[in-house]
């Protein structure tokens, strides 16, 4: 793994990774190889699958397109946000708690090596027996690791199931796990909404991402069940100053304002989690919430509205996003400076007025959603609209208050959104190679048995 | 909102694509005059928008003449204030056109129609004073003119119309506002039912003036979904809960339903007074139609707005209604400016209500939940036949 910053890592922990194993991104570098002439006399067809591989190795070390999966948190948080997202919530179906451990093991362990732009199983796609089923389901054979990150999140599910705790995990779920309370005009459906782990599939391929996702739903089989899934397309944020910032399904730039990975100290007072209220939930220290609302637009109707109506319901001008009080994208937004009528020029209703740091006690979020569409909503509109994912630190803090606002003064929120779907997940600290997500949580208290 | 002017904001190039190619033959008829009278800025002129730039000492034009017809003007405020700039008569008091509140750096859009005549044009950093005049020339084209003397006129008449609209409607949901309130304190259910949907469409018909009283709408109109939690929820749909009841649902007891029905009145009668002083412009009246249009399609045709009653075809009619009245309030102007769009619009209302009229029954309609995925579907796609050019009257009038 020569030349491979991050790789090394989890060939040393000893888990799986045969030498035979055929990497998806060595297929990749090989064609690039044979194409460019350079090894000659090698062709596909000519090796056996053994020989393809050692050929490949070294070539899996690609610096760009993977991100790394091990750290003092998760990635897919300050990760500069891919294209494509693939989120899916499961319901843990077992009560037995070593077979959610191994469940997560396994889960850590095929998500290190699909981030890494590996197959999953120890005989990959094409390596295992010719009578058994593959253990990848191939799909993203030949594709690189497309900067893939998987995230996982604890819903309140996985605590406590009608009011009986699980998996021995009494006294474990975070205060700051909440319920999220019913916000005006909330439409959810049950079936788009809550989940006992969520996790977050983003990758620059969709393939890469619905990989991924496909991949451990499969691994869950009889563990797990999958409650809902998305797909998004299209960032709506930038979480790097690196990034441009992108625009909505209304046709505004999005996330102009948001918390940056450049940001440390702001990241640090409001996504990164605390240690919490009590000795129990000190397993969440440097986790984060995530927050995820499907947020259907009427996108329609948006369109019939005129472009004075949409900027002054946004804030900004639809060109270059700059605050209708005046500069350039960047420039802050002056909720003093008045127009003729008296009326500040960003309006008292406008979305950035309702949403803006100024407004909501300086609390900021890290929001990292995604545009989607979901076929029609069988009276000839787009299900279309904004998968809003947002991390924070506490959303008791930082999240319910500004929405709750939003829900009742914006009238974006009160003529051209819904809220269909809703999930809330408590995202543990990030592991080092040998470790399993949310390993924390499944440490033994001091006293407890 | 000024009448005969629709600010928009700029899109240089790839702005709404059949605006910029109008422009673009606009601009090549403009050619051989700007060369001749202002050979400087005929490149400015020809690429489309005149170009305005609007400083704290200074109000640059890109040219200072132009042909009849629509014109476009691109203000941008290069100053540290914000400002606005006018398209004035000769005599530098009657205001042709305007666009307010264009903050420091930004710029945006000002579409006349304006015939052959002098005009000054005036910028106004700081929102102060008379601003920093100048003379414009706009010279014929030939082109049939596009504006009727009597526009204005005709503007004012449609909108006092519409006034008397509103507060004739008001009137009658008031009366049965009192009606039903009555009868539904006293505990007649059967005569509250009956009077619940027909009252309500005189809400319905007005429903854009009456939800710019912003804390008004919320009070009467407020489904259960919409509430905060701890919020307390008032208005017609606590009322049709109550009076259609789901499973397993707790009755209101006397007290409470007088209690709600003596607060329906009041925020009603607040409503009726606070209509008597409203003001109505050409560009409310077409925001209004869109608006009722849009009502329909996120709430009616789904099926939202009445969950317990199921009366939602009502409040359908009702919206359409207020907006076939604004519409055709608007609609002598319209002629003027845009006959096509008016010829539309009165297709698109007619094929609508003849489908609407399909689900009548009686003095009402079926309920929402007799309706086919079908039947739904219809009226779905007639709603948004019809919601696509409504939405462009309010710039066609305003022009």
């Amino acid at each position: 793994m020569s030349g491979c910053p991050f790789g090394g890592g989890e060939h040393d922990a000893g888990q799986e990774a045969p030498a035979s194993r055929l990497s998806r991104r060595g297929l990749l570098s090989l064609a690039g190889v044979g194409g460019a002439g350079a090894v000659a006399g090698i062709a596909a067809g000519l090796l056996s699958h053994d020989t393809l591989a050692a050929v490949a190795a070294p070539a899996t070390a690609g610096p760009n397109d993977v991100v790394p999966f091990h750290g003092a948190t998760q990635a897919g948080i300050t990760t500069a946000a891919q294209d494509r997202l693939h989120m899916a919530a499961f319901d843990v179906i077992t009560e037995d708690r070593a077979t959610l451990i191994q469940l997560l093991k396994d889960w850590t362990a095929a998500a290190e090596a699909m981030t890494q732009g590996r197959e999953t199983g120890t005989t990959g796609a094409v390596d295992g027996p010719y009578d058994a089923p593959p253990e990848d389901t191939g799909e993203a054979l030949g594709l690189s690791a497309g900067k893939l990150t998987v995230t996982f999140g604890f819903g309140a599910g996985l605590f406590e199931k009608d009011g009986k705790a699980r998996f021995g995990l009494e006294g474990r779920r975070p205060e700051a796990l909440i319920e999220l309370p019913h916000f005006p005009g909330d439409d959810l459906e049950p079936n788009r909404s809550g989940g006992d782990i969520i996790v977050q599939a983003c990758a620059d391929d969709p393939q890469v991402a619905v990989h991924a996702i496909r991949n451990l739903a499969r691994i869950g089989f009889g563990r797990v069940r999958v409650r809902w899934s998305q797909l998004g397309f299209g960032r709506t944020s930038s979480t790097s100053r690196q990034q441009q910032t992108p625009r909505n399904l209304f046709g505004f730039k999005d996330g102009t304002n948001n918390l940056k990975a450049e940001d440390t100290a702001l990241l640090q007072e409001h996504v990164r989690a605390g240690e919490g209220a009590r000795p129990e939930e000190a397993w969440m220290q440097g986790g984060s919430y995530l927050v995820a609302r499907r947020i259907r637009m009427h996108i329609e109707i948006w369109d019939r509205t005129s472009l004075r109506e949409q900027e002054q319901l946004i804030g900004r001008t639809k060109s270059e996003g700059a605050p209708l009080s005046g500069g350039k994208e960047f420039t802050a937004p002056d909720f003093s400076i008045k127009g003729k009528d008296g009326e500040p020029l960003m309006g008292m209703d406008s979305h950035v007025r309702l949403a803006h740091a100024d407004q909501n006690d300086g609390v900021r979020m890290l929001r990292r959603g995604y545009n989607y569409t979901d076929g029609s909503d069988g009276l000839g509109h787009l299900d279309a609209g904004l998968f809003f994912i947002a991390f924070v630190k506490d959303p008791r803090t930082h999240y319910v208050p500004m929405q709750l606002a939003m829900a009742k003064e914006d009238t974006l929120a009160l003529e051209y959104l819904k809220h269909t779907g809703s999930a809330l997940a408590a995202v543990p600290p990030g592991i080092q190679p040998g470790g399993f997500i949310g390993e924390g949580l499944f440490t033994m208290m001091a006293g407890q048995a | 909102m000024p009448l005969f002017a629709m600010p928009v904001s700029p899109k240089p190039g790839s702005a709404a694509r059949s605006r910029s190619r109008h422009l673009a033959v606009l601009a090549a008829a403009i050619l051989p005059l700007t060369l001749a009278a202002c050979t400087d800025n005929n490149a400015a002129a020809a690429s489309g928008p005149i170009k305005v730039s609007s400083t704290a000492d200074a109000c640059t034009l890109s040219t200072q003449s132009t042909k009849s017809g629509n014109i476009t003007f691109a203000i941008q405020n290069d100053g540290g204030q914000v400002t606005e700039f006018y398209l004035l008569a000769e005599d530098g008091l009657r205001i042709i056109a305007e666009v307010e509140n264009i903050g420091p750096g930004l710029t945006r859009n000002l579409v006349v129609t304006a015939p052959a005549g002098k005009y000054t044009t005036a910028c106004k950093p700081g929102m102060q004073g008379d601003g920093i005049r100048a003379a414009f020339e706009v010279t014929e084209s030939g082109e049939k003119p596009a504006v009727d003397t009597n526009i204005k006129a005709l503007t004012d008449k449609g909108t006092a119309q519409y006034l008397s609209y509103v507060k004739d409607q008001t009137e009658q949901l008031l009366a049965g506002t009192k009606e039903f309130a009555k009868a539904y304190a006293a505990g007649e259910a059967d005569r509250a039912r009956e009077l619940y949907a027909a009252t309500r469409m005189h809400w319905e018909r007005i429903e854009p003036v009456a939800e710019s009283f912003g804390d008004l709408d919320p009070k009467l109109d407020a489904r259960e979904a919409d509430l905060a939690p701890g919020e307390e929820w008032t208005g017609w749909h606590r009322a049709e809960k109550d009076l259609f009841p789901p499973a397993g649902f707790a009755a209101l007891t006397a007290p409470e339903r007088e209690a709600l029905a003596a607060q329906l009145v009041a925020d009603t009668e607040d409503l009726a007074a606070r209509t008597r002083t409203v003001e109505l412009t050409a560009d409310k009246l077409g925001n209004g139609a869109k608006e009722l249009l849009d009502e329909v399609a996120t709430g009616k045709v789904t099926g939202e707005e009445e969950i317990w009653s199921h009366t939602d075809l009502w409040d359908f009619q009702a919206n359409v209604d207020g907006a076939r009245i604004a519409f055709e309030n608007l609609r002598p102007v319209l002629e003027q400016k845009n006959p096509e769009l008016a010829t539309s619009l009165d297709t698109k209302f007619a094929a609508l209500q003849a489908e609407l009229k399909q689900h009548a029954r009686g003095e009402g309609f079926v309920y929402y939940n007799e309706l086919s995925q079908d039947q739904v579907q219809k009226l779905a796609s007639l709603v948004d036949a019809l919601g696509e050019p409504l939405s462009h009257l309010t710039a066609a009038v305003v022009l």
